[in-house]
């Protein structure tokens, strides 16, 4: 996984609570058995008045010109500031890949679902939780003259804002190393095989009816 | 002193990894063809092997057309969906994972397919990349809803890396009136607490009435919690836990059972238990209920009306409402009654099983699909669910009542097959997410139970079904 520490970009500003995985990458484009391709269909039923299909680009579709990241503004945004909630519904993995492929290396909210912030942190993409009324301050910078750019700085945990202010925030301390670090989360779980091998062992030992567990392919004939 | 999450998790628990996470080692993982294919793709590029190839069962239910079943994998006429499904299958075979494949009857959903065979068994922890693995919760089993990463590191280490959530307890006390069920019940409960209510916490849900629940009941119930935003839900073990398992194929048999059987009794919270946070709700007081907008939390018992946005809480909310309302197509303080029904779905992990089918079978039998109704489906949710329904009769119920009877899978729950609402149509659906698009490109859903989508067929609209008991 890329390592995360520093980045600057400007913030586009999703005024909508609730915004869930659907939302974020519709069904119709998780059929890939790739983890890339979905940046292009980020948000699609905001983003286009027509329906999609996989392999249209967004040049051979119509754009929805309202939708904030549409807005000329906005192109090239590095943040998505969001609403209470961001990233509920469906597990899917999707929704980060195609955030991270559109441009986004953080999202800012006052709460996230907890399936969507896990899955953030397996892939490199910054999610930021903030009270409210920060958010909402930042909302109003974000939609007023000139944009704001934010610079965040993962290792110090703060944000800078363009007038010099700074907003401090607070990740898990197991996921800002792994993002500062750019860890292989499974290298790092099997430094422990032995642990686990043995706990494996007892474990069955004390619930030998979990043994044999689901089975094996040959039993599975039709 | 322990909740039932502490006990499972417990009991689980390997140790804490060099950087803090608690590995928590996993019983089972249920695998399908949507999230499974970039976590075998990462394993393969990362030269590893499935820690315990019997840990993991499979079985693919997204994307699988409902119709033209006996074609198998040929019968999918989406290139993209059909490479998924190929793929599952050359993965289970390459790794040595037991799958039920699209010819198999015991295909299906997997969170019906796996309490089905018993390979859903109270104390376990089990994870599928599907957020509706809450549903396993039902049986005292600590089921969670992961990533692909997760899929993929426990494929990898047998393993979750998590930190413990915290303890939520949701008492139901009182009786379910005749006509008001699990749905209604979780539907009621989301709109109580929200969609963000219970994050970062595991709910266990108590009291009279989900002791009373069959363990469909409990499964509808667990399946939603995901939608109050808990990652797992859970129910103590009793009688009807362990007489649901007994007997089923990958349930343990003679000595084993009774040793599993004694361990699955005590799978109870301590009576002095503390939890960090808690709800009640009072069973007797509930009604069938809609949603009426593009949230479960967006919901309404049959008697009220949509909300309007000028008495919202505060200018979010009201945007919220609004924009909810706008999409759906309704007015504000629109009856409840008066939504007018396009299509209807009876299906989905939440509602798709046998007590289900039964439920609104008796609804429809001897009544007729409204006319203004253009498409009524029934998907049972597996094979056997299917067969079981056809043996007695629930079949020809749907079909003489103008149901379309279908094979086994997601379907119109999420429209990755080719059951879809189209654009603007309004769909009275048994299943679990009523988010924009959902069940189709500008479809809008209306999230209600077997019975309330049964008599909405006939009806053509929304009726209140305590009134057809």
């Amino acid at each position: 996984m890329k390592a995360f520490r520093r980045d600057t970009g400007l913030a586009a500003p999703l005024d909508r609570a609730n915004v869930d995985t659907d939302q974020i990458i519709p069904k119709q484009f998780l059929k890939s058995i790739k983890r890339t391709g979905f940046g292009d269909n980020l948000f699609d039923a905001w983003r286009f008045l027509d329906e999609g299909d996989i392999g249209l680009t967004p040049n051979e579709r119509r754009l929805n010109h309202r939708f904030v990241l549409n807005q000329p503004r906005y192109q090239e945004a590095g943040v998505l500031l969001a609403r209470r909630n961001f990233g509920c519904g469906s597990s899917r993995e999707h929704a980060v890949w195609a955030l991270l492929e559109y441009g986004f290396f953080a999202v800012i909210a006052p709460s996230f679902a907890d399936i969507f912030f896990e899955n953030c942190f397996k892939n490199g993409l910054l999610p930021i939780r903030l009270d409210e009324a920060v958010v909402d301050d930042l909302f109003e910078r974000a939609q007023g003259d000139g944009g704001l750019e934010l610079t965040i700085d993962l290792e110090a945990q703060r944000i800078e804002l363009p007038d010099g202010g700074e907003i401090a925030f607070d990740v898990p301390l197991s996921a800002r190393r792994k993002l500062l670090e750019g860890l292989d989360d499974i290298g790092l779980t099997l430094a422990q095989a032995d642990r686990i091998r043995a706990f494996e062992a007892s474990y069955h030992q004390r619930r030998p009816w979990l043994r044999s567990g689901a089975g094996t392919p040959e039993q599975a004939a039709p | 002193m322990a909740t039932l999450y502490d006990k499972i998790w417990a009991d689980h628990l390997i140790g804490e990894r060099e950087d803090g996470q608690s590995l928590l080692y996993i019983d089972l993982q249920l695998l399908h063809e949507v999230t499974s294919p970039q976590a075998f793709a990462g394993l393969a590029q990362a030269g590893r092997a499935l820690w315990r190839k019997e840990a993991n069962l499979a079985t693919p239910d997204h994307n699988v057309p409902t119709d033209n079943r006996a074609a198998g994998i040929d019968g999918i006429a989406d290139p993209v969906a059909r490479e998924q499904v190929v793929t599952l299958d050359d993965n289970c075979r390459r790794h040595g994972v037991r799958q039920f494949g699209m010819l198999d009857v015991r295909q299906g959903i997997v969170h019906v397919m796996g309490p089905e065979q018993g390979a859903t068994q109270p104390g376990m922890t089990i994870v599928c990349g599907d957020s509706h693995t809450s549903t396993h919760g039902a049986f005292g089993a600590l089921a969670q809803g992961v990533g692909t990463s997760e899929v993929e590191h426990v494929m990898a280490t047998q393993c979750l890396a998590q930190s413990k959530a915290r303890n939520m307890a949701i008492r139901v006390n009182g009786k379910l009136p005749a006509g008001v069920y699990a749905k209604d019940l979780a539907l009621a409960l989301i709109g109580s607490i929200g969609t963000a209510g219970a994050t970062g916490h595991t709910i266990e849900y108590q009291g009279e009435a989900v002791r009373a629940l069959s363990m469909e009941g409990r499964m509808t119930l667990c399946n939603l919690s995901i939608e109050a935003g808990a990652r797992a839900g859970l129910v103590a073990v009793d009688d009807t836990t362990i007489d649901y398992l007994q007997g089923r194929p990958l349930a343990p048999s003679g000595s084993e059972w009774q040793a599993a059987e004694a361990h699955w009794r005590e799978l109870v919270s301590d009576a002095d238990a503390e939890f960090d946070s808690a709800a009640s709700l009072d069973a007797a007081a509930l009604t069938p209920q809609v949603t009426w907008g593009t949230s479960p939390e967006m919901v309404a018992g049959i008697e009220g009306a949509t909300p309007n946005p000028n008495r919202a809480a505060d200018p979010t909310e009201a945007d919220g409402v609004e924009r909810a309302l706008a999409y759906m197509g309704l007015a504000a303080d629109q009856p409840i009654a008066d939504i007018r029904l396009d299509r209807v779905f009876i299906g989905s992990c939440t509602n798709a099983r046998l007590e289900d089918l039964r439920v609104a079978a008796r609804i429809v039998a001897g009544k007729q699909v409204a006319s203004s109704v253009k498409q009524a489906l029934v998907v049972p949710g597996s094979g056997l669910v299917k067969q079981a329904a056809e043996a007695e009769g629930l079949a020809d119920i749907f079909t003489a009542a103008g149901f379309e009877w279908r094979a086994p899978g997601c379907s119109m729950c999420l429209a990755m097959n080719p059951d879809k609402l189209l654009p603007g149509e309004h769909c009275a659906s048994t299943s679990n997410r009523n988010f924009e698009g959902r069940q189709g490109h500008g479809g809008r859903t209306h999230l209600v139970s077997p019975a309330m989508a049964a008599a909405a067929a006939v009806a053509g609209h929304f009726v209140d079904v305590r009134e057809w008991q």
